[in-house]
């Protein structure tokens, strides 16, 4: 794909039937068929009220905290010796990463729909958390699914989600992760049609999920956009982002792609490597497929069943990824590359040190690509990376591995 | 092959019955086995026979064909594979419509023209595929219905009456009801709702209505065939299969005539259906 065509922009999708370029769509079960069809009408109208962008602004300002800080990491800077290097710290924000700006605008829309339960699926639990968060903020009954082994996984995350009135259901059928939950998280949406929303963490799903959780996620950008015009009096020349579903790296990316000077670049979890099925970069190393209503890169094997993943951070661990990181990669606007776990974890460690920022694992894969490139770029160029969460919750699986019992 | 769907539902319509269609999971618990149990369905007295194609990830459907789809891929069980079930079968059965039911990825992961080319060539009838609603019809209806197979869409409670007409548009073969909004294996609603819903289908289509989702019983099969053309019978089935085997997932001597006994009395059920709605 590298004779692309030249778009007049990258940002005017998806079309009416939800797809950008072949990915998208809507390939759900017809008895979800009404319901998102009502979603969509309903996010149309809210995207146009300025009533309904009022209230998640102030939410946004007085609840999650935004805008969140543009942070020039200096001595990051200097020890690499290239490129200045800026995050924006989305680590910040209330229950501690980027899900909770996606999880105040859902339910906003949840309220407006008048569904009175709320249902989720989460990996790593920082969505799950986030959505028991907000479901706790608007008095709504909350069932997180979660894959069973994740559970185990993850406890103080489940156990912060139960403080917040959550019912977490640990799902065995499959494998366990998080893929299984969100199949269970659609079962449940099939069998309680009436009354019940289903918040997506992240810009994957059946059409207008994809849209509407870059939307809610988009602030990111525009923030930094703003913030680094006024540190620096231009743009930055490479924008990374770690991506699972895509959520964070879709709301960082979406205010820069027109811009042409700006390089962006997306990391995928290259777990143990890409030779074998232990990693999770589904558009490095995967194909296109349908799965969880709609098209887009996944793991899979050559019968189009769909694979586990790997990767050491649970919030990656995903086969699949948004259709609109499926199609920036085709259409060339996106660079995407695999970091591996030890890259990973030697990053996390490194910027713990250097300045006293103890990130979630999964920026740490962002971190681990800007480390490989500031050093290469001159002193004059800029970064800007997404720090999507902070690492609190992971500091159990990285204290095993670095053999150090908590 | 829309002709051998169309012929079966006018024979049995003229024996003044309802259909019985019967569901099992190709591959389950083995090629084999499930071979025989396809073969074995129509002389127990199945009408029409939807054979099941495996998916890792089946987000309609519960825990016991989630389990039966895991057995079959476990056994290695693959498209092709599940496509030469249907072929073995037609060598000896050429008047029993065969639908497959599936998800969408491993067909367009096979190639939806070398699918269709295949299926037409294994004898297959039809196609229902869960996760490709009409708004996606470009996908695979649309070449379906070019090459003469049918494609049987999904009513649910969910399909108002504004958005049935669109549902139906391409339907061909019959319509299958899903008795409730859930997923495979729920537990059966009241007959009479079900009997409501299938006559608002029917005031938008000449097609045959079939009812599925929750009927297990032979009693269940004669209180939905008493107001359907037809009716689907799926988990019971594969649970009767699933509870045949060894602890290890293996067939025994009772994984066929399980099944047998089973789709016998259900047989009986739509046979005494329309019986039981006269008195
Ligand atoms: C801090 C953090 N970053 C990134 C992700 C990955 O999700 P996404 O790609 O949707 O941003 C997660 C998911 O749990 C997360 O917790």
């Amino acid at each position: 794909m590298n004779e692309a065509p030249k778009l007049n922009s990258y940002r005017a999708g998806p079309d009416e039937d939800g797809r950008f370029g072949i990915f998208g769509g809507r390939f759900v079960a017809e008895t979800l068929m009404p319901l998102i069809l009502d979603l969509q009408d309903e996010w149309d109208k809210a995207k146009n009220d300025p009533a309904f962008k009022a209230e998640l602004d102030n939410l946004g300002a007085h609840y999650i905290g935004r805008p969140s800080p543009l942070y020039f990491a200096e001595r990051l800077t200097e020890e690499l010796g290239g490129a200045k290097i800026y995050f924006k710290r989305e680590e910040l924000n209330h229950t501690g990463s980027h899900k909770i700006n996606n999880c105040i605008g859902q339910i906003l829309l949840a309220k407006r729909m008048g569904k009175t339960r709320i249902i989720a699926e989460t990996g790593a639990g920082q969505h799950g958390v986030a959505s028991a968060t907000v479901a706790a903020r608007f008095g709504l009954p909350c069932v997180v699914y979660m894959g069973a082994t994740d559970v185990e996984r993850q406890a103080p995350n489940v156990f912060r989600m139960k403080l917040l009135g959550a019912e977490v259901k640990p799902v065995t059928a499959g494998n366990g992760t998080l893929k299984d939950a969100m199949n269970e998280a659609l079962r449940d949406w099939v069998t309680n049609v009436d009354n019940t929303y289903y918040l997506i963490g992240t810009a994957a799903g059946p059409h207008p999920y994809p849209e509407m959780v870059r939307d809610f996620q988009a602030v990111i950008g525009q923030e930094a956009k703003e913030q680094m015009l006024a540190a620096e009096g231009r743009l930055p020349d490479l924008v990374v982002a770690a991506v699972g579903g895509g959520s964070n790296a879709i709301g960082i990316f979406h205010s820069f792609l027109d811009d042409e000077g700006v390089k962006i670049v997306g990391v995928e979890a290259g777990g143990k490597g890409l030779e074998g099925d232990e990693h999770c970069a589904s558009i490095t190393a995967g194909s296109p497929g349908v799965l969880h209503g709609n098209r887009t890169y996944l793991l899979q094997d050559g019968d189009g069943q769909i694979k586990e993943g790997h990767s050491i951070s649970a919030g990656l661990d995903y086969p699949g990824i948004g259709p609109e990181h499926s199609w920036l990669n085709d259409v060339g606007r996106v660079e995407y590359v695999p970091i591996m776990d030890h890259e990973a974890l030697e990053a996390f460690q490194m910027l713990t040190r250097l300045e006293g920022i103890i990130p979630a694992l999964e920026p740490s894969h962002a971190l681990a690509e800007v480390i490989k490139r500031a050093p290469k770029m001159g002193k004059d160029e800029i970064i800007l990376m997404n720090l999507s969460g902070r690492g609190d919750k992971d500091i159990f699986t990285v204290g095993k591995i670095l053999g150090m019992g908590l | 092959m829309t002709a051998r769907m169309d012929r079966k539902f006018a024979d049995v319509a003229s024996e003044g019955r309802p259909v019985l269609v019967t569901y099992f999971m190709g591959g389950d618990p083995d090629f084999e086995t499930s071979l025989s149990i396809m073969k074995a369905l129509p002389k127990a007295g199945a009408d029409v026979i939807e054979l099941g194609m495996p998916f890792s990830d089946p987000m309609a459907d519960g825990p016991a064909i989630q389990l039966a789809g895991q057995r079959s891929l476990k056994g290695g069980q693959t498209l092709a594979k599940t496509l030469e079930i249907a072929r073995r079968f037609r060598e000896e059965d050429q008047r029993t419509p065969i639908v497959l039911m599936g998800y969408y990825n491993p067909i367009y992961i096979y190639g939806v023209d070398r699918f269709l080319t295949d299926a037409l060539d294994a004898g297959i009838d039809g196609l229902i595929v869960v996760d490709l609603p009409p708004e996606m019809d470009d996908e695979l209806c649309i070449p379906a219905l070019e090459k003469g197979i049918s494609f049987i869409r999904l009513a649910t409670p969910t399909t108002d009456d504004r958005r049935l007409p669109k549902v139906l548009e391409n339907t061909s073969g019959f319509v299958y009801y899903v008795s409730m909004n859930g997923i495979t294996g729920s537990a059966l609603p009241d007959p009479s709702l079900i009997a409501g819903a299938v006559q608002r289908i029917k005031t938008h289509t000449k097609l045959p209505v079939c009812v599925g989702f929750g009927v297990k019983t032979a009693e269940h099969a004669r209180a939905i065939g008493a107001s359907a053309d037809g009716v689907v019978v799926g988990t019971a089935i594969v649970n009767q299969i699933a509870s045949s085997l060894t602890e290890e997932g293996k067939a025994t001597d009772a994984t066929v005539p399980g099944v047998e006994a089973l789709v016998r009395g259900l047989s009986a059920g739509v046979r005494s259906a329309r019986l039981a709605a006269a008195e």
